[in-house]
């Protein structure tokens, strides 16, 4: 079995059993990258070079020592690009290491590369990405999801042990179940979003891509806890996520909302997710019914509120200090006008069009306003859920991976892409999506597991249990 | 027909701390172009803001000291435009939830420019109310060249805090005493340097006129680049008079915003406001709503000084100084700090105050550094509280004290100005004085009281000057009752 295909945790037991050097790892992924990536082009950078000599200088005693990790292309790491995989950030270096990257640096982790994504995280499909387009590792003729599709993909190829995303309204948790790996999505405010570019502040949260349930708790553990820097991180030191990682689901109370299982769904990913509830009954836990009554307006809100905070977030890019810069403007405005014009595509476009309108006067209350009323009783929706469960399990995303250029055209239907995945955010709790099933096309299926409010080691633990009674996550694509 | 004006100013404060609003960066004045600036304060891609919690303080401070409501719970927002000089195109301010609503700056005599604090038409105790204090960045500062601009980020992000007074003040002296009042208030709390000139203060003007007696407001105009509190009292009288002309020859006044030129005296248009800017306000997600009432009120509540209007009456209960001298002592801390060091332990503290007043105002109208140590003034009324010089003397001595820097004992030991305090040789002069002046002595007999200086002015005579003047009026008048 070669290196590239190994986990965090395996590859923590062969290097402190000596059987394995860091650089060897690093030098399987970069000849694994370079095999495959020309098919599914997850990576937009590289630095080998550096990635070796940090190999080098690898300190095997810390959780993530001579492990390398892949980045999302909107996380800054000192001197590497980050363009969030925008023409408006062509050529721009990070002038700092995001909180997240500081703590992949303190807990050894070697960086590997930047991934690609939809441009500002706005997406779900890696489409909309400034530098072409993401493939599906388990067909290439298939979008890998989204905005985090890059991530996805190098994790679902094997040309990265594990990678790091961002999820405002799915982002992570949707391309890890299309690419057949774990996605987190930790609580808001678990982790430090500074250095995240932010899309969305309010529903914007960094976390892992990896093969196996205990590198996902491995790696959120590292990147977990508060952040001065981060006025909305909660104040809190993160319990250890592994400790209660292998103690079963028996007796558990698992929640099945009945508005998850909508018309329109995917038959065999209905199947999976039935499959899967099926398989806790049998592993010990009770399955309870719950209602999220407003998960319908869940996609409305999102893309009112996401679309203000961003709309507001990207004006920053403007021309006049960094990033791409109109030529020969003839006054101030000409300079904005014509550099966002130039630098932005056009779902970017579209949002900060629909973002600036919800916040016009005389539209903020029916909107802005509105929408984080509606926003609460999501929220509330949860907290009552959590009354009668531990967790609740739905679909990741409504279909598997899609054809490339099948909904580009039409946004409404890509928005829908992340109906399943969307009320997590707003109502800032956490999520994690695992393989549990293939179609008959051979294109993975991803369960979602909802935990309430810091419940991390709880869908953990849940995820575990599953994942160890299945065989899912072992499979591999063919490349 | 007699018109009135309507003015409300609005005023930005920069706050004194040590670093900026919402990062670590060094908040000061001046610095090499582009030192005082980070990742956060320039707007680069993924930066979080912090709130300054001292800057807050401050902002509670304030409102204390003028009486505000203090909101338990606020937050923060972001106010949408483009603009160069704003590193986001979004500034963080504060706007249906501002730390402070609510309270008002009380004028006083010596807040009004001199050239009327005699006008009895004044009304000096005025309150003018204000709407709202708010909490907010300041943006960088431009330069515009030929072909270029340039922007300097060292303000960028400087705590900044917006005053806005109610429509209150009517004349363009109310103004300048509103100006003077709340600086001397925010400078005594110790929250801003609130220097016009290096722009810690700023202020812009809304100012409309109306007929006498109307109650609708006029259509106002907006005045900027006011660098100097004398500027917006000069500002005003040009717009008032540009617009009652305007009025006068049957023309309307349009909503624009002009801009004071100093030297030429005048305002000049700067542009027409067509309609409200959409400024897209929504509460900052980046910022968790600010709680007030967990350690900062209270911080803040320990922090208000003793205020303007309170020093001015315990000075006159504790020093016994008058109420104009207390006013002029309290106008600037520093002065009434000096003072009180100088005073407390004087026997004569009024003649502190006196000598502080008179001889030293008469020297330099530095009343915030002044070049002497406070002990002189202690020892100079010492000396003319106990009869060892006179008051033509102590003239004298103070002259000298500012020149050289000495101390008085000093001088009149140098000069030899030791009063003739000596009983027996002042009996004697006033014996010869009283033989000697028949008519003075008659006079003062049948109540002409005014007649013994004659009498007085005889022994000083005798004495070369060095006779003390109140020990002779004491042996002058028990000689001529007895």
């Amino acid at each position: 079995m070669s290196l590239y295909t190994e986990t965090i945790t395996s590859l923590r037991s062969k290097l402190s059993a000596k059987e394995v050097s860091p650089r060897e790892i690093v030098e399987s992924l970069l000849k694994r990258i370079e095999s495959v990536d020309p098919k599914i082009k997850g990576y937009l950078w590289m630095n080998a070079e550096e990635a070796l000599q940090q190999a080098d200088a690898a300190d095997l005693s810390k959780p993530l020592g001579g492990i390398p990790i892949a980045i999302k292309d909107n996380l800054n790491v000192v001197g590497n690009p980050c363009t969030c995989a925008s023409k408006i950030l062509e050529n721009y270096q990070a002038l700092y290491d995001a909180t997240v990257i500081s703590k992949l640096r303190e807990a050894g982790a070697i960086l590997l590369g930047r991934t690609n994504m939809d441009e500002f995280a706005m997406g779900s499909s890696t489409e909309n990405s400034s530098w072409g387009k993401t493939r599906n590792p388990w067909d290439i003729d298939r979008i890998p999801g989204g905005s985090s599709g890059g991530s996805a993909a190098v994790v679902g190829a094997h040309e990265a042990i594990a990678s790091l995303g961002s999820d405002t309204g799915g982002s992570i948790r949707q391309p890890a179940a299309l690419c057949g790996c774990v996605g987190m999505k930790p609580t808001y405010g678990r982790v430090s979003r500074y250095g995240l570019v932010a899309f969305a502040s309010s529903l914007d949260q960094v976390g892992p891509f990896t093969k196996t349930i205990e590198d996902s708790a491995l790696l959120t553990q590292v990147i977990s806890g508060y952040d001065p820097r981060d006025n909305t991180s909660a104040p809190q030191a993160a319990p250890d996520f592994l400790s209660d990682l292998k103690k079963g689901v028996k007796g558990m109370r698992l929640g099945v909302p009945k508005e998850y299982f909508v018309a329109g769904m995917d038959s065999q990913v209905e199947k999976g997710i039935r499959d899967a509830i099926q398989q806790f009954q049998s592993l010990g836990a009770e399955i309870v019914e719950v209602s999220l009554p407003h998960t319908e307006q869940a996609t409305a809100v999102y893309y009112i509120l996401a679309t203000a905070e961003a709309s507001a977030n990207l004006a920053r890019f403007d021309g006049v200090r960094y990033g791409h810069r109109a030529s020969n403007p003839t006054d101030v405005l000409d300079l904005y006008g014509r550099s966002r014009a130039e630098g932005f595509g056009s779902e970017v476009k579209r949002r900060i069009i629909l973002g600036t309108y919800v916040l016009s006067s005389g539209y903020y209350d029916a909107y802005y306003n509105r929408a984080q009323k509606v926003r609460q009783l999501i929220t509330r929706d949860f907290t009552e859920a959590f009354q009668k469960c531990d967790a609740i399990l739905t679909p990741t995303s409504p279909t598997a991976a899609f054809k490339i250029g099948e909904k580009s055209q039409d946004p409404l239907q890509m928005y829908l892409a992340d109906i399943f995945t969307i009320a997590v955010n707003l109502a800032e709790v956490c999520g994690l999506s695992l393989p549990c099933g293939f179609t008959s096309e051979k294109l993975p299926i991803g369960l979602q597991i909802i935990g309430p409010k810091w419940g991390e080691s709880t869908i953990l633990r849940v995820g575990q249990a599953y994942e160890q009674s299945t065989t899912w996550h072992q499979q591999r694509p063919n490349l | 027909m007699e018109y009135e004006a309507v003015i409300g100013l609005e005023v930005h404060v920069q706050l004194k701390t040590n670093s900026k609003m919402f990062c670590s960066c060094k908040n000061e004045y001046g610095g090499t172009q582009n030192s005082h600036v980070c990742p956060v304060c320039l707007g680069m891609p993924g930066v979080l803001p912090v709130p300054n919690q001292e800057a807050v303080t401050k902002t509670i401070q304030t409102g204390l000291m003028l009486g505000c409501h203090i909101a338990p719970r606020c937050k923060f927002d972001r106010k949408n435009y483009f603009y160069p000089d704003q590193p986001k195109n979004y500034q963080i301010s504060q706007f249906d939830q501002p730390l402070c609503e609510g309270g008002g700056v009380p004028l006083n005599l010596f807040a009004f420019p001199k050239d009327v604090q005699n006008d009895p038409h004044v009304n000096f105790n005025k309150v003018i109310r204000l709407t709202r204090i708010h909490l907010e960045e300041d943006v960088a500062k431009s330069f515009h060249y030929d072909t270029s601009s340039g922007i300097d980020f060292n303000r960028a992000g400087t705590p900044l805090m917006e005053i806005v007074s109610e429509a209150d003040i009517a004349t363009p002296e109310e103004a300048f005493a509103y100006l003077t009042a709340l600086r001397q208030i925010l400078v005594y709390g110790g929250v801003s340097d609130a220097d016009m000139e290096k722009g810690q203060m700023r202020c812009d003007v809304n100012i409309s006129i109306r007929p006498k007696g109307q109650i609708e407001f006029g259509t106002k105009c907006e005045l900027k680049n006011l660098n100097t509190i004398s500027g917006v009292r000069r500002s005003l009288h040009s717009e008032i008079a540009r617009q009652i002309e305007v009025v006068s020859a049957g023309g309307e006044i349009r909503q624009e915003t002009r801009r004071w030129d100093d030297a030429k005296g005048q305002t000049f248009l700067m542009r027409i406001k067509e309609k409200a800017h959409d400024y897209r306000y929504f509460p900052d997600p980046d910022l968790l709503p600010l709680r007030t009432d967990q350690g900062l009120f209270a911080e803040a509540q320990r922090r208000v000084p003793e205020l303007p209007q309170a020093k001015i009456k315990r000075l006159q209960s504790d020093y016994g100084v008058t109420e104009y001298q207390a006013g002029v002592l309290a106008s600037e801390i520093a002065f009434a700090n000096y003072f009180e060091s100088a005073a407390q332990p004087a026997k004569n503290k009024v003649l502190i105050a006196n000598f502080l007043l008179n001889d030293y105002l008469a020297t330099s109208p530095d009343v915030t550094a002044i070049p002497i140590p406070p002990h002189y003034f202690t020892e100079i009324s010492e000396l003319v509280d106990s009869a060892k010089i006179n008051s033509k003397q102590a003239k004298e001595v103070f002259a000298e004290m500012i020149a050289s820097n000495k101390a008085p004992a000093v001088i009149v030991k140098e000069k030899g100005l030791e009063q003739v305090t000596d009983l027996g040789a002042l009996e004697k002069w006033c014996d010869e004085a009283i033989v000697a002046n028949d008519k003075s002595v008659a006079d003062y007999k049948s109540g002409k009281l005014g007649a013994i200086n004659a009498l007085k002015g005889y022994v000083m005579k005798m004495s070369k000057g060095k006779a003390n003047p109140s020990v002779i009026d004491e042996i002058l008048i028990k000689k001529l009752t007895s």
